[in-house]
């Protein structure tokens, strides 16, 4: 065996951690984050919410199962690095194509492994998500200080123009050439049309959207609010993505001139847009919302989801105005997790419906995007 | 939605004695069930029969029956009670069965009960494996291929199509009685016909084999809401094929990826709709190719579980407990988080630990019993070990065993290395870990084990660094090494083999280094809330955060994983302790590493450590906690085993000190001792070779009991009646040396045995209760029947007993429990041995009494004195109690059911009445022996015993019995006047005793051992005896007994009553 190589982490209150490394020999700087989701770490990994930020997995054990095909969230992953308690040697699944190892040196993704990342996970709670750097070549306190002061706040960011596609696209099976559509065999198209705005989206979401015969235009996440009504949709999405909603001004824009035109549905980032276009405010929580096992209570039906979620911002209550109606709030924190227009056809949840990873239970809202279209048709 | 206030009072019903694949687990679960539901204002009504449980503590329901566990026992409670529901999901197979018994006949509805929870028609769905099968079709999830057959021909005809080897599994059996895999067709008609006979509908399921498969579980919650949650998935590490009972078992799952896990829970929420269990926990079997993924169901029990019980302990939610707020009508969202207290129930637990669950076998035992796991649970007890890693838990776990060896150090047969592997046994572990050291491959092992590659790569890094640990010495051993194998879960002693040094020297060589575990809470959700709540596990990490605090604290070791002589009754004493110091005002910290238990349920006490029971781990704790003191009395022969060493360490021992517990256990001194005291002891010397052995035995006469030294629950004790059975004994006996002699004793023919419990303070004794065995000297006291008070014993010897347990008691200065076993022969009162520590039997007395003994005790090791609890010299029992034991037989085919000095029972249960004769009838239905009113007793016994029999047989005769006997028996009895036919032995011609059995005209068998010449025979009558279910007595007092216990069934019907009632009658 070589001998493993070293790796340091150095967060901007000062604190470190000293660890192998793993992945590519290189370092990155970003929001240091914690998701508890046991499973799920590809998609997490590929996940273009995680933009900006590095990812600690609380679950110890990671990358027994390799790296698939098909458990792919996006076009490439999108963290700025790994921290885990323990990288598997091996992938052990019928699945698996490559070792995470071996995918995150491929995809140049730094990580750092073997350190108390429950340590670690205790002070980001308690100090507040902050910003560190992984390192594999440099573990000089100082100079990794300086880098890590360098990086940007959260806060005030537009990460979605970042991860956003170019050019809009069809979601089919030739347009998506890193999306496994095999599970959509035998699917009925129906002639919905809807477009999607790009902010980061996921893939499961695009999924679950053409698994009920929607069909799919992906839009960059700039488009125009007229460009869009130009394609004559049947309803309109706006995707996950990473970043402050504040900070993606263009799109509160284009959403408030949407507003009432065609029926809108927005996701995580989509939904702290569509609250601010609704006149709201939007607030940083201290470490977010990241993990795969948050109770939601759905208040039309009194009902209790578990959800899949990953925010670290979340729309004021107080902020909203008469005609925005909270449907869904969490029950940890009671933190607002899903609302809807009294009177035109939109709304939003702050969680991932779509899952990937993460529980089913919230696939029903998927279904409702399209009842809306048809009775807004 | 809030409770429901339609209903007050609830019935609950338990699981009854410890039996192999329902232990501990439900005295959990039942116990958390009665707290949470009290909590809300119900009254509780309780039926159990076993009295070593938490559960039938009285102050723990309003109205507490230790009575047998019938359906018209319950009915006559329920007569007697009127309660407004049933919950009947937290006492295992045996409750569910019951209360769907209860349903049937109309007793429910005939007094109003209603079943929360689960209804009897859901129950039904998920235990008929038929109608399971066809509610899975419905949802379209898949089954593996089967056919439910009820004879042996359509059995034939089910295998054509199904193919080798075949799954069979008897309807409504419990942890797959009787069930088995075939592989040709001559097992298949034996296992066929075995389920066939077993099932009680007579009914066994034929199906596809998916061996080798991976074999998961998922614990589910719904409420009434219908909102579901999945509390912990498990994954096996033994592939389908071998019982998930006698499966290491990892949480959460390891080698699934999200997508599976997803269609895994999909599937789980699906299967709890589609059975309808309304409300509460649920457990799911998956089974899934490795191959290609293909998901199939197993089965599904609507029912709290062992897998619930560990995963609660897993996770740190209480499934129990929120099970029984669920049924009465909360749900999920309205119910708070315990541990972070403010988040609610209505999540699933996320770990940032791995959990390993490792069974414990006793095959030792029964060496004529087949140890091969297969898909019928026989493990006795498990443990649980937490770590940060698979390998750092998984070690843990094996060093929890408690198997007397250091990891690795296993005496293995490298030539049957292969075949160890392939077929499921309980040393497969210490094979797999020998093979990769000795170089065989991962890929080597996935063939042979089909255990997943993932869990053997894990475990092959350790053999690679147990090589790399053999090179070096002590001094040589890098810091850096000895810190990466104690983070692979490496104990200092395993570590010391391999640098060939001394635990202690390790352990220093670490705190030289600064290496020393932390502590991390188990909290429900990764550190993402704080935890309140200080459950915690040690690990090689940087933070530690067990936050002792400065209170006056007291550190209780528990006893560690079930095994037969050490279970139930031992937890039981530790979480009195634990209750009792709480209330003296000290900080109650629980050690203990068994997951089925109460003492490991974090509401126990203050602080829970889920840990090894190792002299290691036990002094890392004491580091941290610095307490005042340490118990060690209560968690049986584990702790005490401790004792000296961790006193040497300078820990504080509360209570009897280890000097005198060493006294008492050293049969030197301990003989010493009695001489001095002027206490009778059997003759006995010690003997290393077997010119020695003879001498002694010649000297003290024959016959002897021979064992060898420093062993539990009567281990390979054996009676020796000439010199050539000691010759072979002392030639088999292995590991003889003179620290390490075999010990002979005079054995007491027909003579008395006494159990004795006592409180001393260290001058003053109190006497608990002093209970008179029913079976004579020579079957173990855990083996043995016993009752409370004394009903044969006269006066003068029981002045006798009291005066030497209190001359004991003082001169051992006991600060405690003890207990004095007696012998009493030809009017000799001989002591046996002297435990000074809890017994087995605590509880029971305590139940008889009213007294909790445990309590009292743990109050008199913190300094209190007997005169301040106001108690008699001896205490009192208004009515007759008797403690029965509980056999594993039916788990074992082919093993004899004659009992002997050596410990065979898992469990005891409790008959209370107003005469000894209904007080034993009670004991044997809890125990599953229905005496008969009347029929056909077939009665046929050895030389020696024949003098008594004749008594016996006419008693019988003049309450209406036919007898029908041996040869030789019919003999004695005609002879003596008693009319009698008689039959064939098996070997003598047809129609012989064992077709008698079978065909059913058979209602009772007094068989006592004839010895070694007739003994296949008797054996097989014995063995359909179990098969067919008839009482079988093997010993002339168990024969008096029953005669007295069928004479008083005659007479009048048996009643029930409470414990509440017993106790406030005195
Ligand atoms: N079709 C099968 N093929 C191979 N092994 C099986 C099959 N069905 C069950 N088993 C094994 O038998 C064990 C017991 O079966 P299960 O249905 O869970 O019964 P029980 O009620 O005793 O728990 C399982 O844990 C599994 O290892
Ligand atoms: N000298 C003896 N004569 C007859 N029976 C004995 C004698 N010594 C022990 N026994 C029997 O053997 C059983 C087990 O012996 P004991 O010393 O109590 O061992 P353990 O420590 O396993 O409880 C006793 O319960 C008793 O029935
Ligand atoms: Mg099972
Ligand atoms: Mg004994």
């Amino acid at each position: 065996m070589a001998p493993p190589k070293r790796a340091t982490l150095l967060l901007e209150d000062g604190r470190v951690f000293r660890g192998k490394g793993h992945g590519f020999e290189g370092e990155a700087v970003g929001e240091v984050v914690f998701n508890t989701s046991m499973t799920g770490y590809q998609e997490i990994l590929t996940d273009p919410s995680y933009a900006g930020q590095i990812v600690t997995m609380t679950y110890p054990m990671i990358g027994n199962t390799g790296i698939n095909r098909e458990d792919i969230e996006s076009r490439r992953p999108f963290v700025e690095a790994f921290i885990v308690r323990r990288m598997s040697p091996i992938a052990s699944n019928w699945r698996t194509t490559e070792t995470l190892e071996a995918y995150l040196i491929a995809n140049r993704i730094p990580v750092i492994s073997d350190i108390d990342t429950r340590a670690l996970v205790r002070h980001i709670r308690l100090q507040g998500s902050m910003r560190g750097i992984v390192s594999l070549i440099d573990h000089d306190e100082a100079s990794l200080m300086k880098k890590v002061k360098s990086a940007p706040h959260m806060v005030g960011l537009d990460l979605a123009s970042k991860v956003t596609i170019e050019k809009s696209y069809p979601s089919s099976k030739e347009g998506l050439t890193f999306v496994e559509f095999s599970s959509l065999d035998g699917v009925q198209p129906t002639d919905r049309h809807i477009v999607a705005y790009d902010f980061g989206i996921k893939t499961n979401i695009l999924r679950d959207l053409v698994h009920l015969g929607g069909r799919v235009t992906v839009v960059p996440s700039k488009t125009p609010a007229e460009e869009v009504l130009n394609l004559k949709p049947d309803g309109i999405f706006l995707s996950n993505g990473p970043g402050d909603p504040e900070a993606v001004d263009y799109a509160i824009r284009n959403v408030r001139q949407l507003l009432g035109k065609k029926p809108i549905f927005g996701i995580c980032l989509g939904h702290q847009i569509m609250g601010l276009a609704f006149g709201g405010k939007t607030f940083k929580l201290k470490f977010g919302h990241h993990g795969g096992n948050q109770p939601v209570l759905n208040k039309d039906l009194d009902k209790v989801e578990i959800t899949a979620q990953n925010h670290g911002f979340a729309v004021d209550p107080s902020s909203l105005p008469e005609e925005i109606r909270i449907t869904h709030i969490n029950l940890n924190d009671q933190t607002v997790e899903g609302m809807e227009h009294r009177s035109l056809p939109a709304y939003c949840v702050q969680y991932h419906p779509e899952a990937s990873p993460g529980p089913h239970d919230s696939y029903y809202l998927f279904e409702k995007f399209f009842k809306l279209m048809k009775d807004n048709a | 939605m809030p409770k429901r206030t339609d209903i007050s009072k609830i019935l609950i019903i338990g699981s009854g004695p410890i039996v192999i694949g329902q232990a501990c687990e439900f005295d959990y679960s039942g116990t958390q069930a009665c707290k949470a539901l009290r909590e809300e204002g119900y009254q509780i009504v309780l039926v159990n029969s076993n009295p070593a449980t938490i559960m039938t503590d009285p102050g723990l329901a309003d109205r507490t029956y230790i009575e047998p566990l019938t359906k018209d026992f319950v009915e006559a409670i329920i007569k007697r009670e009127r309660p407004d529901a049933l919950l009947p999901t937290v006492g295992g197979q045996t409750a569910l069965n019951i209360a769907v018994e209860l349903a049937e006949a109309g007793v429910l509805d005939t007094y109003g009960v209603e079943m929360i929870g689960a209804k009897a028609t859901a129950v039904k769905m998920a235990e008929d494996r038929l109608l399971f099968k066809r509610a899975m079709k419905e949802i379209g999830l898949e089954t593996p291929k089967s056919e439910v057959v009820g004879d042996m021909q359509t059995a034939r005809r089910a295998i054509e199509s199904i193919g080798f080897p075949a799954v069979i599994r008897p309807s409504f059996t419990l942890g797959g009685t009787g069930g088995g895999i075939a592989y040709n067709n001559e097992e298949y008609e034996e296992i066929v016909q075995r389920g066939l006979d077993l099932s009680p509908v007579h009914e066994v399921l034929i199906e596809e084999s998916v061996l080798g498969w991976k074999e998961y579980e998922l614990e589910v919650m719904r409420d009434v809401k219908d909102n579901v949650v999945i509390i912990c998935s498990i994954e096996n590490f033994d592939p389908m094929g071998v019982h998930t009972g006698d499966s290491v078992t990892v949480a959460p799952a390891q080698t699934l990826t999200d997508r599976e896990y997803q269609r895994m829970r999909d599937a789980s929420v699906q299967v709890i709709r589609q059975i309808g269990v309304e409300t509460g926990g649920s457990n799911i079997q998956f089974a899934v190719n490795p191959k290609d993924g293909r998901l199939v169901v197993i089965e599904m029990n609507p029912r709290v579980s062992r897998s619930s019980a560990l995963a609660s302990k897993a996770t740190g939610f209480p499934i129990a407990k929120i099970a029984a707020k669920l049924a009465v009508g909360y749900t999920l969202n309205e119910i708070p988080n315990d541990i972070t207290k403010k988040t609610p129930a209505s999540f699933e637990p996320t770990l940032d630990y791995v959990v390993v669950k490792i069974p414990k076998w006793a095959f030792e035992k029964f060496p004529e019993s087949d140890s091969t796991l297969g898909t019928q649970m026989k493990s006795v007890g498990e443990v649980m070990a937490i770590g940060r890693t698979f390998k750092e838990a998984f070690f843990k776990g094996l060093r929890s065993l408690e198997t007397g060896r250091v990891v690795g150090s296993d005496i293995l047969d490298k030539s049957a290395i292969r075949q160890k592997l392939i077929t499921p046994n309980p040393d497969r572990v210490a094979y797999l870990l020998q093979a990769l050291v000795d170089g065989y491959t991962v890929e080597d092992l996935v063939e042979l084990t089909h255990i997943d590659p993932w869990f053997l790569t894990e475990l092959n890094e350790v053999a690679a660094m147990t090589r790399e640990l053999a090179e070096h010495t002590l001094e040589s051993l890098p810091p850096d090494l000895l810190r990466e194998a104690k983070r692979a879960g490496f104990s200092d002693a395993r570590v010391a083999r391999l640098v060939k040094a001394r635990p202690a020297d390790v352990a220093g060589k670490r705190g030289d280094n600064g290496i020393f575990p932390v502590y991390k809470r188990v909290d429900t959700c990764s550190a993402e809330f704080e935890s309140y709540t200080p459950y915690l596990y040690s690990t090689y990490e940087e933070e530690d955060e067990s936050a002792p605090t400065s209170n006056k604290k007291i550190i209780i070791l528990g006893s560690g994983p079930n095994r037969i002589g050490q279970g139930i009754e031992f937890d039981y004493c530790c979480c009195h302790a634990a209750f009792a110091l709480k209330e003296e005002g000290f900080e109650t910290i629980m050690v203990n590493c068994n997951p089925e238990t109460v003492s490991t349920d974090y509401d126990t006490s203050d602080r829970l450590y889920f840990e090894p029971l190792t002299l290691e781990d036990v002094l890392h704790i004491v580091k941290k906690e610095k307490p005042t003191g340490v118990v060690v009395q209560f968690g049986g022969q584990t702790p005490l085993n401790l004792a000296l060493e961790l006193q040497r360490s300078g820990v504080p021992i509360v209570g009897t000190s280890p000097e005198s517990i060493d006294l008492a256990e050293d049969r030197k001194r301990f003989g010493e001792l009695l001489r001095r005291l002027n206490i009778p002891q059997p003759n006995n010397g010690t003997a290393v070779t077997v010119e020695e052995a003879r001498a002694v035995a010649r000297q003290i006469d024959y016959p002897v009991l021979v064992r060898p030294s420093y062993v539990l629950g009567g281990r390979a004790m054996v009676i020796v009646y000439d010199e050539t059975t000691l010759d072979n004994y002392m030639r088999a006996a292995v590991q003889v040396s003179r620290e390490r002699p075999v010990l002979i004793d005079k054995f007491l023919e027909d003579a008395y045995e006494v159990d004795v419990d006592a409180l001393c303070d260290g001058e003053q004794v109190v006497i608990g209760g002093i209970m008179e065995h029913i079976e004579e000297a020579g079957i173990h006291s855990g083996d043995s029947s016993c009752v409370l008070p004394t009903y044969q014993l006269s006066e003068e010897l029981r002045g006798i007993i009291r005066g030497y347990t209190v001359k004991l008691g003082q001169a051992l200065n006991v600060v405690g429990l003890m207990n004095v076993q007696y012998a009493i022969h030809d009017g000799t009162v001989y002591v046996l041995e002297v435990n000074p520590r809890a017994s087995r039997t605590v509880p029971f007395v305590s139940k008889a009494t009213g007294v909790p003994l445990a309590k009292i005790a743990a109050r008199l090791m913190i300094g209190r004195k007997l005169k301040d609890f106001d108690l008699p010299a001896e205490l009192k029992v208004s009515q007759y109690c008797v403690k029965s034991p509980v056999f594993p037989f039916s788990r074992f085919p082919g093993v004899d059911t004659i009992l002997g000095p050596e410990m065979k029972s898992t469990g005891e249960v409790m008959g209370t009445d107003d005469s000894f004769g209904k007080a034993y009838v009670k004991a044997q239905i809890s125990a599953g022996s229905v005496l008969p009113k009347s029929g056909v007793a077939f009665i046929s016994v050895n030389q020696h015993d024949k003098k008594f029999i004749s008594k016996i047989a006419s008693d019988l005769v003049s309450m209406g019995f036919n007898i029908i006997a041996t040869r030789g028996t019919a003999q004695v009895l005609r002879n003596a006047g008693v009319p009698v036919e008689t039959v064939y032995k098996v070997n003598e011609g047809r129609p012989h005793i064992s077709d008698y059995v079978k065909s059913g005209k058979v209602d009772l068998l007094i068989n006592t051992p004839l010895g070694k010449e007739s003994f296949f025979d008797e054996r097989a009558i014995r063995r359909a005896a179990i098969h067919y279910r008839i009482p079988c007595i093997t010993t002339i007092p168990g024969a008096i007994a029953a005669v007295a216990g069928i004479r008083a069934l005659q007479r009048e019907s048996l009643g029930v009553r409470s414990l509440q009632e017993y106790h406030q009658s005195k």
